[in-house]
C-alpha cells in the first residue's frame, strides 16, 4: 500500500475508529481507502477530477462526482463525524461558504493546507520579486489550481472571527513534524482540526 | 438447479398474481419471459437484475430471436465481464407491456381470448418493478445483490430501490433520470402520434391485420435522433449524399443520415409492436420518483442501506448529466452510499451501450466491492 502524503497520515492517525467520514477533494480515494482498512470508517468522497473519481469508485469507494463550491449544500448538518478537506482550500472559489459547509455537515472537521507565510516562500517574493515555485507549490502563477493562497495566521484569525474552535493542529515541514513555535514562519503545511461552537 | 427449470435462456411462466398497478387495477395473471445466466449460490446472495431499455428485450446476452444479433449488453455482461455468470446468476425480465413474451397488449386476454390492444391496463416504472418481484418471489430469490439499468432501466434499478428497500444490495443506474423532463414527455408524445396517425393504427385493434409499421417507423426515427449526439451525427454522416453524387432536387433519402434513420426505423418494426410502444412510452412520461414523496426525492431513498453508483455521459442529452447529479444530491441527502461519475463520450445516449472501458471498470469495482462485504 501507497504510503500516505504526511498532512493524511496524520488525519489517518487521528480519526477515531468506526467513524462517517467525509472526505472533500479526495482524489482517488487513498485516504478513504486507508481509512476504511485501519479504523474501519465508513467512508464518503467528493472529487472533481472524473478520472480520479472512477479509480476511487472501482477501488470500492463511495466517491461522488462534484465540486466542493457547488456540491455540499445537500449533506444534512452533522451528517458525519468528519468532514475532511486536506489540500483542497486553496483551490476552492469560494473557501469561506466551503468552511462554513464543512464544520456543518462535519460533527469536526479536518482542514490541511500549504502555508503560504513559510520562509521561502517570503524569500521568493522578497528577494526574488517572483510568485514563489517551490516543492510543495510547483505550480507557475498561470497553471497553478490554488487560487485562494493561505496562511496560518490567515487561517487562525479566519477561524476566530467564526467561532470556530480549535481542537487539534499539527504542522509540518517536509515530512518532520514542527512544533506551534513561529509555524507560520516555518511550517510548510498545516493540519487543524476544527469544531463549530 | 441444473434440472430447475425456472433457470435457464428462453425461459417463460405465467404466474396468478396479482400485480397491483398504481392505476387501481389489478392485473393477473401475469406472463413473464426471461432469461438467466449462472448459477444461483447456495445462500442466494449473488442473484443480479439487469433491466432493460424502452425498446430492449429479455434477451441481455444472448442472441436475438428476431434479429440474430447478439445480446444487447454483451459488453456488459458475460465471461469475463463486470457482470460474469460464473460469479452471478443473471436474471433478465422482458418488462410488463413489452412484445417478446411478457403481457403486454399483443398478448391474448384470457377473458376475451383475444389480444388486449387498447384494453391493456396503462402501466407505470413502478408496476413493471412490482411484476418483476413477483417473478423473483418464483424464482425463490429474496434478496438482489444489486440491479442494474441503463436509460428505462435505470428508473426501474432506482424504483426498486425505492420501493423494495431491503431486497436491493446494490443499484447500478446508467444514462438515467428519477423524471422525465418535458423535453421526454414532448419526444415521445410525437412517436405516439405518429402510431396513432397511421391509419393502420385502428384504435389499436390492428392485430391479425396489417400493423402501422409507417407510423411505429417515423416513431423510432424521432426517438432515434435523441439517442445520438450532434457531434456523433456530423461525424458518422456530415452532409454526405447517399450513394449518389448529386442532390436528386426530390425526396429521396439524398443524405446519408436520412438513409440511416429509414433503415432504422424499418428494421424496428419487425420486432416491436407499436402498441407496446404507446403503453412503455407512456410508463416513462408518469415516472417522477419524487412524486409520491411530496416532490421531495430525497425521501424516495430514506434510510435505504442500498449502495448506489450512477454513472452519465457528457454527450447524452436525452438524460443529461444535471439528472444524475439531482439524484446523487437526493441520495446524499438521505445519507446514502453513492458514487457518481460523468464520463466522456461523443456517442450521446446510446453512449452506455457500446464500448466504454471506463464505465465498465467502475462497475466491476462497484459490484466486486459489494461482493467482499
Amino acid at each position: 500500500m501507497t504510503a500516505l502524503r504526511s498532512d493524511l497520515a496524520i488525519i489517518a492517525r487521528e480519526v477515531r475508529a468506526n467513524a462517517r467520514i467525509l472526505d472533500v477533494g479526495c482524489g482517488d480515494g487513498l485516504l478513504m481507502a486507508a481509512l476504511r482498512d485501519s479504523k474501519d470508517a465508513d467512508a464518503r468522497g467528493l472529487e472533481l477530477d472524473a478520472r480520479d473519481v472512477a479509480t476511487a469508485v472501482a477501488r470500492g469507494l463511495s466517491v461522488v462526482q462534484g465540486d466542493a463550491d457547488t456540491d455540499l449544500a445537500d449533506y444534512p448538518d452533522g451528517s458525519f463525524d468528519y468532514a475532511i478537506l486536506s489540500q483542497t482550500l486553496q483551490t476552492t472559489k469560494r473557501p469561506d461558504l466551503v468552511l462554513d459547509h464543512l464544520v456543518r455537515i462535519g460533527r469536526q472537521a479536518f482542514v490541511s493546507f500549504p502555508n503560504f507565510a513559510q520562509w521561502r516562500m517570503r524569500l521568493a517574493h522578497m528577494f526574488g520579486g517572483r510568485m514563489p515555485v517551490t516543492e510543495q507549490l510547483p505550480h507557475r502563477w498561470y497553471d497553478t489550481p490554488n487560487i485562494h493562497h493561505v496562511t496560518i495566521d490567515d487561517f487562525r484569525s479566519f477561524l476566530a472571527e467564526r467561532d470556530i474552535r480549535i481542537e487539534g493542529q499539527w504542522f509540518l515541514s517536509g515530512d518532520k513534524p514542527r512544533n506551534e513555535r513561529l509555524a507560520n514562519l516555518l511550517a510548510e503545511h498545516a493540519v487543524f482540526l476544527l469544531r463549530r461552537d | 438447479m441444473q434440472n430447475d427449470t425456472r433457470f435457464g435462456l428462453d425461459r417463460k411462466t405465467q404466474l396468478l398474481g396479482p400485480v397491483q398497478l398504481d392505476s387501481g387495477v389489478e392485473f393477473a395473471p401475469v406472463d413473464f419471459a426471461y432469461e438467466t445466466y449462472g448459477t444461483l449460490n447456495a445462500d442466494k446472495s449473488n442473484a443480479i437484475l439487469i433491466c432493460h431499455a424502452l425498446t430492449g428485450d429479455q434477451y441481455v446476452a444472448s442472441n436475438h430471436p428476431v434479429t440474430g444479433k447478439a445480446g444487447w449488453w454483451t459488453r456488459m455482461v458475460g465471461p469475463g465481464k463486470p457482470i460474469d455468470p460464473a460469479r452471478h446468476c443473471i436474471i433478465s425480465i422482458n418488462v410488463l407491456g413489452s412484445c417478446m413474451g411478457s403481457s403486454g397488449p399483443a398478448s391474448i386476454d384470457p377473458a376475451t381470448a383475444a389480444p388486449y390492444a387498447m384494453g391493456f391496463p396503462v402501466i407505470t416504472i413502478a408496476d413493471m418493478v412490482r411484476a418483476q418481484a413477483l417473478l423473483l418471489n418464483h424464482l425463490g430469490i429474496e434478496t438482489l445483490e444489486a440491479v442494474v439499468g441503463g436509460s428505462m432501466g435505470g428508473m426501474q434499478a432506482l424504483s426498486w430501490a425505492a420501493l423494495y428497500q431491503e431486497r436491493v444490495r446494490s443499484a447500478v443506474i446508467i444514462a438515467s433520470t428519477a423524471r422525465h423532463s418535458a423535453q421526454n414527455i414532448a419526444f415521445h408524445e410525437v412517436g405516439r402520434q405518429a402510431i396513432m396517425a397511421d391509419p393502420r393504427w385502428n384504435n389499436g385493434a390492428y392485430y391479425g391485420h396489417e400493423a402501422p409499421a409507417a407510423g411505429l417507423a417515423v416513431a423510432r426515427m424521432a426517438a432515434h435522433i435523441t439517442y445520438l449526439s450532434e457531434a456523433g451525427l456530423t461525424e458518422k454522416f456530415g452532409r454526405r449524399l447517399q450513394n449518389r453524387d448529386a442532390k436528386s432536387f426530390g425526396f429521396d433519402a439524398d443524405f446519408q443520415v436520412e438513409s440511416y434513420l429509414r433503415h432504422q426505423g424499418l428494421s424496428f418494426v419487425d420486432r416491436f409492436d407499436a402498441n407496446s410502444y404507446l403503453y412503455i412510452t407512456r410508463a416513462m412520461d408518469y415516472f417522477d420518483l419524487a412524486e409520491p414523496h411530496d416532490g421531495v426525492l430525497a425521501k424516495a431513498f430514506a434510510g435505504t442501506k442500498t449502495r448506489f453508483c450512477l454513472i452519465s455521459f457528457d454527450s447524452d442529452w436525452l438524460y443529461p448529466t444535471a439528472e444524475s447529479r439531482r439524484i446523487v444530491h437526493a441520495l446524499n441527502a438521505a445519507g446514502a452510499a453513492a458514487s457518481f461519475v460523468e464520463l466522456s463520450s461523443p456517442f450521446g445516449h446510446d453512449a452506455f451501450l457500446l464500448e466504454a472501458p471506463e464505465m465498465n471498470r467502475i462497475v466491476d469495482g462497484f459490484l466486486r466491492a459489494g461482493e467482499s462485504r
